[in-house]
This record gives C-alpha cells, sequence and structure tokens, in this order.
C-alpha cells in the first residue's frame, strides 16, 4: 500500500519543497542586505500583476512545457534525455528553414509546417544518441549532452556560414516573412473583447504546448506504445519477457522527446525572436529536467511547473531589472528552487511519509500485510 | 537443564508502517541445540532474526544472550555477543580468495599480513574441528555453492560465534550438499554450538533439529519438541488450517507431441554455450519436469522457448517450427503461438511491481483485441477482466488497483498464473511456481497445473525444488551443465537418483562420495560466472 495519500504525494511535498526554497532564497536575499519581503512584492507584480508580466511568463512557460515534456515522456522510459538544449536549437534550425523557404499562404499554415519541421530537427537529433544507447549501450546522458556541444557549433556553423543574409555581420538568419510570424496573445484575445498587452511575446504556440500535455498524458497513459514504455521504464527484464523490443521503445521515445524539445522552436524562433539567432534556446533544455522532475513525468504536472519556472524567469528579470540584486542572485534562486524540488526531494518526503505512517497507525492499530 | 537459555528472547514486537512483522515474540534456544524456525514467507522469521542481528531495532522487548541483557544495536553488537548470522544470499567478495572473505572486516591492525598467517591457522583449526574443508587460496568465484556455504559459516565461526542463524541455507543446494551441510551442523552440535535454523521445508526441521519454532502472520503459534510433533501438524500450524502436503493428481493420458525440441544451442552474451544440444518432446496431457540444480540452462531454456533469448536447433509446436532468432522471434509471437510462460522470477520478469494489478494482467497480452478500442487502451475492460481474474484464482486482496509489489508472493503469483492460464495456451512453461510462495498457496497453484494438465495442454515445469519436480511430474528430465542428464519416470526413481543426475553423473547404480559430486558442481558453477 502507498504511504502517503495522492494528494500529498503530488500537492504537499513539491509545496514543502517549494517553500523551502523560499525561506533560504528569503535568507539569501536578507544577508545581501535587501529586503526580501519587498522583492516577492516585486516578482509576484512583475510576473503576474499586468497582463505584460503575463505575457512573458505564459511565453517562458511555453518554452518549459515543450522541454519539461521532452524529459519526462524520456524518464517513462528511463532515459534521462539531458539533451533538450540541443534538440530545441535544431529544432529551430527546422523552423528557420521551413520559414525562410516555403512560401507560406497563411500563418496557420505556417504553424503547422514549422511544428512538423521543428519536430523532425529535434527528433533527428535526439535519435542519434537514441540509436547508440540502443545498439551500442553508450550511455544517453553522455551522449546527449555531448550533443548539445555538437548542436551549438552546426548551429554556428549554419548561421555564419549558410544562412547569414549578404552583408549582414550578425550570426543569425534573416526575419521570417511577415505572412508567417505568429498572432501574440493580444492578437487572439482582441477579438473576443480582453486586452492584453502588446508587447509581451506569449503566442499562439502556448496554445500547442497544452495541447501537447494533453496528447502525451494520452500517450502515456492511455495507448498501447505508452504501455510499453513505462513497462519498459519499470523494468527491462519484464518488457523483454512480455516482447516489448527495447531498441523500439528507446529510439521511438526518443524521437518522441527530441520532437517535443525542438517544437519549443515555433514559440521563441518562429513566434518571439521571427528569426533564428544564436543561442536561441538560453537554457530552456536545462530547466525542462527541473520542469519535469517537480512535475513528476506527469503531463499536468510539467504544466503547472512550467508556469511556476516562467513566473522564476519573468520575476527574476524585473528583480534584476528593479533592485540593485545581482542577476546573479536570480539564478541563485532558480537554482535553490530546482535543488529542493527536483534533487532533494526525498528530505521533504521521508519525513512526511514518517507522519502519514503515525497518522495512520492510530486509527487503525492492527493492519495485517496483504 | 541447568544453565541459561543461549538466546532468549522476550516479547519482542516490530511493526513496518501499518505491518506488524513481529508482534509480541518469545523463544527460549537452549546451548548446544538446534532451534528450528518455520513459517511461510512474510510470518516474520526474517524480521525477527534481522533485530537478533541488530540489522532492525525491535520497537518493544528484550534480548538475552547467555543469560545476560543485551542491547544488540547493530551487527558489530551481535558479532561481540558471539552472534553469526549465514544470509540466504551469501556476502562473500566474488574475486578475493576465501582467506580473504574470512578475515575481511575483521583484520587484526594496519597490515594484512599478521591477519591473513592468523586465519589460516585459525581455518585449519576449523576445518579439524568442525570438518569444514575449504581451500583458503580457492578465490570465492572458482568455488561450489556448498563451499561458499562453509566460507560463510567460517566467516562466523572465526569472529567467535557460539550462536550461529542459518536463513533458508539449503535453496541453493543439491541433496547431496544439502546433506553434508547437515553433517556439518551436526557437528558444531556436538561441539557445543547453538544453531538457530530458519526454514519454510519441514523435512529439514525433522531431520536436524531438537525444537521448532513456528510462525504465522508475525506471531509465534508454537514451540515444540521436534521429535514430539509431525510434518502434517507443523503444515496446519503454519497456515492457521489443513494442508494437503502432497498433490492429488490421476495418472496422465499423454496425447500427440505439443513441444518438440531438437539440437538447441544458446550461448550467453559471453559466448559461453550454456544449452548444449538439449532434445526434448513435451505430449498434450502431460507435465514434464525438468530437474537440477539453478544455474545448470532451466533459466535458458525457458527463455528460448519463451521469446526473448536467441538459440540455434529447432523447436516445433504444434508441428509447426518456431522462429528461433531474428525479428519475429519474440514474447509476443510465442503468445500468439499458444505458448504461456510463467516465469522463474516474477519480480524481475513477470510481473511490474509498479503497476497495477490490472495493468500487470495486460502484460504481454496488451495488443489482445479484446483489451483495446481504436488506438487506446481499453482500461475498464482491462480492470473487469482482472476482477473476473482475481476472483477465480482468489487473489488476496480482489483490488485490481493495488501495485503488484503490495500483494504477498503468493498472490503475485497467482495474477501471473491467472494471466497465462486463462489463455488457455496449447503449451504452458512454468518456472519455480512456487519460489516464495506459501504454502496454502502452493496447493493451490499446483492444482491449477494439474488441471491444465487433464485438460490436454502440455506444461515444460521447471523447478529446483525436488519435491515439486517429484510430485507434479509425469515424466522428469534432469539438467545438468546445459545437457539433459536423462530422463526418469517419477514411479521409478527416488532422490538419491536424480541428485546423482543433477551433479551430472550418470552411472547411477555406482557409489559416489560427496567429493566427486561436488567437484562435479564447483565446475558448473564456475562456468555459470563465465570463468
Amino acid at each position: 500500500m502507498d504511504v502517503m495519500p495522492k494528494w500529498a504525494e503530488v500537492i504537499l511535498v513539491p509545496l514543502i519543497s517549494l517553500l523551502l526554497a523560499a525561506v533560504l532564497s528569503a535568507l539569501v536575499i536578507l544577508a545581501i542586505g535587501e529586503d526580501p519581503v519587498a522583492a516577492v512584492k516585486l516578482m509576484v507584480n512583475g510576473a503576474l500583476g499586468s497582463s505584460y508580466g503575463w505575457g512573458y511568463t505564459l511565453y517562458y512557460a511555453t518554452n518549459f512545457m515543450f522541454t519539461g515534456l521532452a524529459v519526462a515522456v524520456a524518464f517513462h522510459a528511463r532515459l534521462f534525455n539531458i539533451g533538450g538544449e540541443g534538440q530545441a536549437a535544431l529544432g529551430g534550425l527546422g523552423v528557420a528553414l521551413a520559414c525562410l523557404y516555403i512560401p507560406w499562404p497563411h500563418w496557420s499554415l505556417a504553424l503547422i509546417g514549422a511544428t512538423v519541421a521543428a519536430g523532425l530537427f529535434g527528433a533527428a537529433w535526439a535519435a542519434i544518441p537514441g540509436w547508440l544507447q540502443a545498439r551500442r549501450g553508450s550511455h544517453i546522458v553522455i551522449t546527449t549532452i555531448m550533443f548539445n556541444f555538437i548542436a551549438a557549433s552546426l548551429l554556428n556553423y549554419v548561421l555564419v556560414n549558410m544562412l547569414r543574409p549578404q552583408g549582414s555581420m550578425d550570426p543569425a538568419t534573416a526575419r521570417f516573412p511577415e505572412a508567417v510570424n505568429l498572432p501574440t496573445l493580444h492578437d487572439l484575445l482582441a477579438p473576443i473583447g480582453i486586452s492584453f498587452s502588446k508587447a509581451a511575446p506569449a503566442n499562439v504556440s502556448l496554445l500547442v504546448a497544452v495541447a501537447a500535455c494533453v496528447l502525451i498524458w494520452l500517450l502515456i497513459w492511455r495507448t498501447r506504445l505508452g504501455y510499453e514504455i513505462r513497462s519498459y521504464g519499470h523494468s527491462e527484464s519484464a518488457a523483454r519477457y512480455a516482447g516489448m523490443p527495447p531498441t523500439r521503445i528507446i529510439m521511438i521515445t526518443m524521437l518522441i522527446s527530441g520532437g517535443l524539445a525542438g517544437m519549443m522552436a515555433i514559440n521563441n524562433v518562429m513566434g518571439e525572436a521571427e528569426r533564428l539567432v544564436l543561442n536561441s534556446v538560453e537554457g530552456a533544455g536545462f530547466i525542462g529536467i527541473a520542469v519535469a522532475l517537480m512535475g513528476r513525468s506527469h503531463p499536468f504536472g510539467v504544466f503547472i511547473a512550467a508556469i511556476l519556472f516562467g513566473f522564476l524567469y519573468q520575476g527574476g528579470a524585473e528583480l534584476a531589472l528593479w533592485t540593485t540584486i545581482p542577476r546573479d542572485l536570480i539564478v541563485v534562486i532558480q537554482a535553490l528552487v530546482i535543488l529542493f524540488t527536483g534533487a532533494l526531494d526525498n528530505m521533504v518526503r521521508m519525513p512526511l511519509e514518517r507522519v502519514f505512517l503515525s497518522l495512520r497507525r492510530a486509527p487503525k492499530p492492527e493492519r495485517k500485510e496483504v | 537443564m541447568t544453565s541459561d537459555p543461549a538466546i532468549e528472547l522476550k516479547g519482542i514486537s516490530k511493526a513496518f508502517g501499518p505491518v506488524q512483522a513481529n508482534k509480541d515474540i518469545s523463544i527460549r534456544v537452549m546451548p548446544g541445540t538446534i532451534h528450528g524456525i518455520i513459517g511461510e514467507n512474510g510470518a516474520g522469521k526474517s524480521t525477527l532474526m534481522s533485530i537478533l542481528y541488530g540489522f532492525y531495532k525491535a520497537d518493544k522487548g528484550e534480548i538475552f544472550v547467555a543469560g545476560k541483557k543485551t542491547n544488540i544495536t547493530d551487527s558489530q553488537a551481535a558479532i561481540a555477543a558471539g552472534i553469526g548470522m549465514v544470509f540466504q544470499h551469501f556476502k562473500l567478495v566474488e574475486n578475493f580468495t576465501v582467506l580473504e572473505n574470512v578475515i575481511l572486516g575483521a583484520e587484526d591492525g594496519r597490515l594484512l599480513k599478521p591477519s591473513i598467517a592468523k586465519a589460516r591457522r585459525t581455518l585449519v583449526e576449523l576445518a579439524e574441528d568442525y570438518g569444514l574443508n575449504v581451500e583458503p587460496d580457492a578465490l570465492v568465484q572458482d568455488i561450489g555453492v556448498g563451499m561458499q556455504q562453509r566460507v560463510e559459516i567460517l566467516k562466523a565461526l572465526y569472529r567467535q560465534a557460539d550462536i550461529l542463524i542459518l536463513d533458508e541455507p539449503t535453496g541453493v543446494l543439491t541433496p547431496a550438499e544439502a546433506d553434508q551441510l547437515f553433517r556439518i551442523l551436526d557437528r558444531l552440535r556436538a561441539e557445543g554450538k547453538t544453531i538457530i535454523l530458519i526454514t519454510h521445508k519441514l523435512r529439514e526441521i525433522m531431520d536436524i533439529t531438537d525444537t521448532v519454532s513456528v510462525m504465522r502472520r508475525g506471531e509465534m503459534t508454537a514451540t515444540v519438541k521436534t521429535s514430539e510433533t509431525s510434518p502434517a501438524e507443523l503444515a496446519e500450524l503454519m497456515v492457521g488450517r489443513k494442508v494437503l502436503l502432497r498433490v492429488d493428481k490421476t495418472p496422465a493420458k499423454p496425447g500427440p507431441v505439443v513441444l518438440d525440441v531438437q539440437n538447441l544451442h544458446v550461448k550467453d552474451e559471453k559466448g559461453v554455450e550454456r544449452l548444449r544440444g538439449i532434445d526434448l518432446q513435451v505430449h498434450a496431457g502431460e507435465i514434464l519436469g525438468i530437474a537440477g540444480v539453478a544455474g545448470n540452462g532451466q533459466s535458458e531454456l525457458l527463455e528460448v522457448l519463451g521469446g526473448y533469448a536467441d538459440g540455434t536447433g529447432t523447436i516445433t509446436v504444434n508441428g509447426e517450427s518456431i522462429d528461433l532468432s531474428g525479428a519475429k522471434s519474440d514474447g509476443q509471437s510465442r503468445r500468439a503461438r499458444g505458448i504461456a510462460h510463467v516465469p522463474e522470477d516474477r519480480q524481475r520478469e513477470g510481473l511490474i511491481m509498479d503497476f497495477h494489478a490490472w495493468e500487470n494482467v495486460a502484460f504481454g497480452y496488451h495488443n489482445d483485441p479484446s483489451y483495446r478500442s481504436g488506438i487506446l487502451m481499453d482500461n475498464a475492460a482491462i480492470r473487469a477482466d482482472t476482477e473476473g481474474k482475481m476472483a477465480r484464482f482468489d487473489v488476496r486482496p480482489p483490488d485490481p488497483k493495488l501495485a503488484a509489489k503490495n500483494f504477498s508472493g503468493g498472490n503475485q503469483q497467482k495474477i501471473v498464473l491467472a494471466r497465462e492460464i486463462e489463455r488457455n495456451p496449447d503449451l504452458l512453461l512454468i518456472g519455480q511456481p512456487t519460489r516464495g510462495v506459501d504454502i496454502g498457496a502452493i496447493e493451490f497453484i499446483h492444482q491449477q497445473i494439474v488441471a491444465l494438465r487433464d485438460k490436454g495442454k502440455a506444461v515444460l515445469l521447471v523447478s529446483v525444488e525436488l519435491d515439486e519436480i517429484m510430485a507434479l511430474s509425469d515424466r522428469i528430465a534432469v539438467m545438468f551443465d546445459g545437457q539433459i542428464m536423462g530422463e526418469r519416470l517419477p514411479s521409478e526413481t527416488d532422490e538419491k537418483e536424480l541428485g546423482l543426475l543433477m551433479a551430472g553423473i550418470t552411472d547411477t547404480g555406482a557409489e559416489h562420495s560427496v567429493a566427486e559430486v561436488q567437484g562435479n558442481l564447483a565446475h558448473v558453477h564456475a562456468a555459470e560466472k563465465g570463468v
């Protein structure tokens, strides 16, 4: 029987972890002579106090949903894909090529085309480490992180030598044609009478990310493929017994995972920058790991965690802008959240389990093993 | 007797969360006796011994060693109190010598050499005193299981243990090795050592113990003199009701050949040949039992037949040959051919411990049309089917949403059995059907296997429990070192003959020394470890 009720497992544990991270962050802010209460106010106001703030929070959250889902899907097959960064960069290349070289009549078609291209490029980039793992036993953690570096170099080369418009000194592609510019939340909400900040970058790809959360939930928990992925993740020997070929499962899982990471590019490249620049991913691939950990690899958990990290990103940016709290400290706060929600999970879980055990023992003194 | 008990436990209780593993347990073990503790899996035997050896701390209760109240906080304290433990799974360093293993953790100083010299002398003395012959300089990975066990006993004696606890010591031994172990225990008893023997085998208790305590559901239900009890009485005390100790079955009515295996060879990853030309046939309506010491190729045989190891040779089922390697050879294709498989290790292979019972019922059959609706799995249908299976196989508790790990061993096995048998297969492969299963469930599982046979299905049974092979099989094949040493009818053979075949000796009429048997087995154990 499970030690803790489900609600404690999925809500209480992350919440307490988060509180601990917040307390420690407050102490750090105190230590450098700033006022933590004011800092929190500033963060909340900056990230959630206006549609402008929300626009940025949701924009970041969109990135994290894609990369978080990518890590979460792989986790279910017990594959630790930390190559989201590189896969998203390659996805950006896919988006850029699709947007620059295909004359799309309308943004909606362009979005579909770019999503497919981004997914394919990301999937292809994840397929190589996947194949190396499945067939050669090369550890996926090593190969995916190496492929992040290769992706960065590859992108550098492609941007500088191939895609850079003539005469430009900037290692970036030309601007995408106007027809493929995605509508922002402002554009989407204006027709139904809701005014949303025009400047914020959150765009229609947020809806794609939410749809991806639902689809991945269906995939993992309701389809036979998801069942095989979870089976393999829990027990490779049992999967072999049942006749689920490991190579196939590893490859399919990595293709899905890489594809999701790649799809992030429709948000940052197509939706925001509207051209492909160097280092467009900005660490979102790594944040995806924290998001997946905190979200317990569950698509809805990933959704919530992505919004939380979006808030931290945007709130942190505001903090850096308006206070003397240095930018580095924002990273410290984010790191504390990752540390407590991801890495130090058991620190909160174990005492909590004990509490629930003693609570349970009191009313039902004797319960035989089943 | 005038002296104090060697060990006395008073009112020991221990709970793990809501589970009361030990409840107010008291025992007195007199010095120079062998005291058996018998009980089903999960009865709390191992927990009790772990408390005695300092792995767990009891919630309540006291421990007296030689009349003195002793606080055993960890295994060091247990050793200091003169308690030694031989675990079911040996705790030896495989690539150390026997001598190095014996002194490991009991070195005298910073330099190893004096300790080794001293240990060598002690080992010789102990070997003389107790008949514990070992080769001090052999690597542990090269010696047989029986000798490894003696190394474990020596480790305890080297630490001056007066009280030895042995946890299921015969699980990995051949009958001959088990006999030898019992002779050693006899000798230790004669020299004044106290032995606590934990087992679930009634025969061992009857053979060697002086007194026996029976545990059931965390409680000590009885402590009796062995000479004043019977196996039937002990079984009843263990289970709490009358148990049938043998299998009721009518003579087999074999039909046509269902499974035909010819010249089957299998190599492991290191290229070591694990099956060396197996020929066997199983007929409809027949149980073929494969006897053998664990690690002689039985697992590989099941894996190849079950579709998840590659091999060469020919296998036909109902006259149609089966693809032995390549993409089409997997568990799915075997199931499609009417082969069901209850694997040897249900926790590693047969079940996914974190999955719900209903998810496990679909395991391997998740592509079945009745389990899906469109591209999605029909979870409601699977759950409904699980409820039916749980009722028919008396799985307790009958809750499809409980994770597999929360069922007892017997109930886990019933889930696997229900899944495989209810597919009505032409051929059932079943490995170690009752390993880690309580007596009550054993009876049920055996009945199910016989019932399948009586429906005219073929059953290939692999078990290391000779009793089980003898009780269930219509024909017995003995495996040794990847080969079939011979086939016997259960009515025309006995444990002694099978035991010799299990050790690779085919002229079973002649007299054979224990050393010869062990030499043969050591060779196999070494091969198993890829030496």
